[in-house]
């Protein structure tokens, strides 16, 4: 996965992709045929039927790498459907999904799970997400959990960031990393991105809806809040575009919005905790 | 991450069920908040009660697996908590057991286990809190003891205690972390005031306790003189390892009731403090999930809790105090009413970010050694 990090991404970034409506009108084809030969999709097919046959700890693993890189693309949807679409699994059909009130990549894919009859284009704020908003809500606990993963990768990510440029970056003569209010402010990232990683593992393992929910929660918020406090380490050189912190906050906005995000996940636990009352 | 449990390991879970649902009905009343000689017999009673049975040492001995059902268990059906014995079964015992000698072992460890003696920890002083390698208490040999002087402070169980693990200034001349040594001190010596404290809750849970010329053998010495700096960071990983995981539970239990609570006064109806109570849900699992990921890692190191500590303790002491301001808004006007116990929880709640090094300093030591950035002032 490490080979395909950054050269998409700062290709989708340039000038031709960038904030026009919906995003960049393309997807890397050959980028999607190679995580197929990759077995990126195919990774919970059975054996028996073509696939990797792994199961969701080893998915939670490689989407939250495909966070960590900032992989673009509908790789949920695609993943999700490997094995019930065809050449879904090896990368050859590109699929997008209604998910929350959302349909990321609609334009570009070849299939469409869910009712997307009357999808209407947004002018994404993430650059490397062209998005349609749709009436209806649909909700996959996996998808969301594959969506943490995702999440857990960028906090992992934005962690390294701001303490690499805490390391090198001099201010008033010293590294700013030793001034406190810089050191604390790392430091908070890597304590949520921990409990969030602890949790979404856990979820991983039990596959649990009240686990994917906790696991939700934290990842998102470690996420967010994460590349939030990377671009506030990265000074002025984070609020361009030049930098790559503002695309890592943006994705993690934008997975925000899928299902089961902070709202529902909050009233699934809140549900839970008198069970049989409700 | 491994989060299933061996047969032998359920086993002992079934015994233990079997155990504490007979034994729990025939304890004594718990004792009064502010009576202290009360609470070292009930917590020293429960102690005992666990030895008899063969349950007092899987702290130190049992499998992660058995530590973690250990918790799970007595936690869930409302047992007593460790109490004055913290110090003794989650501190010195450890400590002891890994850095003493066997004859220290075989003097001090076995007391612990039975629920005979309890223990106090002397490293705090007034300057010399959160910067605990400032402590200046001194000791000096003479023959076959040390002479200690000075003041320790914060010290929890002090009225109570037998014994003190305490940290001393051996070589005043040394850089600051290679001076100290490990000292256990006879609560009973003579030379040694003990002034109880009292928190903002209106209870005298820890003391000052004053120390004049007071005479320690040298073969209470745990580790080298001089190397009580290293003991000491093996004793403070525990702390921030696993030493909170039984908390964990109960702060589950505690978030369950509140939840009754909130459905029968009506303010479940309100969307924001349902979601409030869902959101601490999804935290406290979380820490229960870090804790057990913590006692496996620490196992997988030889037994010592790494820098995971320190980030649960962070994260732990956080969402404690948020989970009684939670309380406070389901309980409404009720919350200011001292006779109900999330109230009193709620004042002692406040200590956790400051007790066991302030958040502060957690963040400074995550910045430092898990991040890597320059040390800094």
């Amino acid at each position: 996965m490490a080979a395909c990090r950054c050269g998409a991404v700062r290709a989708g970034t340039g000038s031709a992709g960038a904030g026009r409506a919906g995003g960049p009108q393309w997807l890397d084809r050959r980028l999607w045929r190679v995580l197929g030969d990759l077995g990126f999709f195919a990774l919970r097919v059975p054996e028996a039927d073509g696939g990797v046959g792994l199961g969701l700890p080893e998915a939670v693993l490689v989407f939250e790498e495909a966070g960590r890189v900032l992989l673009p693309g509908p790789l949920i949807a695609t993943h999700l459907a490997a094995g019930a679409v065809p050449g879904a699994a090896t990368g050859e059909t590109v699929v997008a999904a209604v998910d929350g009130g959302l349909v990321e990549w609609l334009a570009q894919a070849d299939v469409v799970l869910g009712d997307a009859t009357a999808a209407v284009p947004l002018r994404s704020l993430d650059p490397l997400t062209p998005l349609h908003r749709v009436p209806v809500r649909v909700a996959d606990p996996v998808a969301s959990l594959l969506t943490a993963a995702e999440q857990l990768g960028t906090a992992t990510r934005v962690c390294e960031l701001a303490a690499q440029h805490a390391r090198v970056r001099q201010q008033f003569g010293r590294p700013i990393g030793t001034f406190q209010a810089v050191a604390h402010l790392c430091a908070g990232i890597l304590v949520r991105a921990e409990t969030a990683r602890a949790a979404v593992y856990a979820a991983a393992v039990t596959a649990d809806p009240a686990d994917i929910a906790a696991a939700r929660i934290l990842a998102d918020e470690a996420a967010v809040r994460g590349a939030r406090d990377c671009l506030q380490v990265h000074g002025g050189m984070g609020f361009t575009w030049e930098s790559e912190v503002h695309l890592h906050l943006k994705r993690a906005w934008v997975r925000t919005q899928r299902a089961g995000g902070v709202t529902e996940s909050e009233e699934l636990l809140a549900t839970a905790l008198t069970p049989g009352a409700a | 991450m491994d989060l299933s449990y061996t047969p032998e390991e359920e086993d002992f879970r079934a015994r233990l069920r079997d155990w504490l649902a007979k034994t729990l009905p025939d304890l004594p009343p718990k004792p009064s908040p502010g009576d202290w000689p009360g609470r070292r017999a009930y917590d020293l009673g429960w102690q005992r009660r666990l030895h008899d049975a063969g349950y007092a040492d899987v702290h130190w001995d049992g499998t992660p697996g058995v530590r973690l059902i250990f918790l799970e268990e007595t936690e869930k059906a409302g047992a007593p908590y460790v109490g004055a014995n913290f110090v003794g079964l989650l501190h010195a015992g450890p400590t002891i057991a890994a850095e003493g000698t066997d004859e220290q072992r075989a003097r001090w460890l076995p007391p612990i286990l039975r629920g005979e003696e309890v223990w106090c920890q002397g490293f705090s002083e007034p300057e010399a809190g959160s910067d605990l390698a400032a402590l200046r208490t001194r000791a000096w040999r003479d023959g076959h003891d040390y002479v200690v002087s000075g003041s320790k402070i914060w010290t929890s169980h002090a009225e109570v205690a037998d014994w003190c693990e305490l940290l001393v200034r051996t070589d005043p001349e040394a850089p600051r972390h290679r001076g100290i040594t490990w000292l256990a001190l006879p609560m009973d010596t003579p030379g040694i005031t003990v002034r109880p404290l009292r928190t903002l809750a209106g209870s005298a849970e820890f003391a000052e306790v004053f120390l004049d010329e007071v005479r320690v053998p040298v073969r209470n010495r745990v580790g080298e003189e001089n190397d009580g700096w290293r003991v000491t960071m093996v004793t403070l990983s525990f702390e921030r390892g696993t030493a909170f995981a039984g908390e964990v539970v109960a702060c589950r239990r505690v978030l369950a009731e509140l939840a009754v609570e909130a459905r029968e006064n009506g303010r479940w109806d309100d969307p924001a403090l349902r979601r409030r109570l869902g959101r601490l849900n999804a935290e406290f699992r979380a820490l229960w999930r870090l804790t057990q990921w913590n006692v496996s890692a620490a196992e997988a190191s030889g037994g010592v809790p790494g820098a995971g500590g320190s980030v649960f303790k962070l994260r732990y002491s956080q969402a404690r105090q948020e989970l009684y301001d939670a309380a406070a808004e389901v309980l409404g006007p009720d919350c200011l009413d001292l006779d109900r116990p999330w109230t009193l929880d709620r004042l002692s709640s406040l200590s956790y970010t400051i007790a066991a090094g302030t958040s502060q300093i957690q963040h400074s030591i995550i910045a430092e050694r898990v991040l890597g950035l320059p040390k800094g002032r």
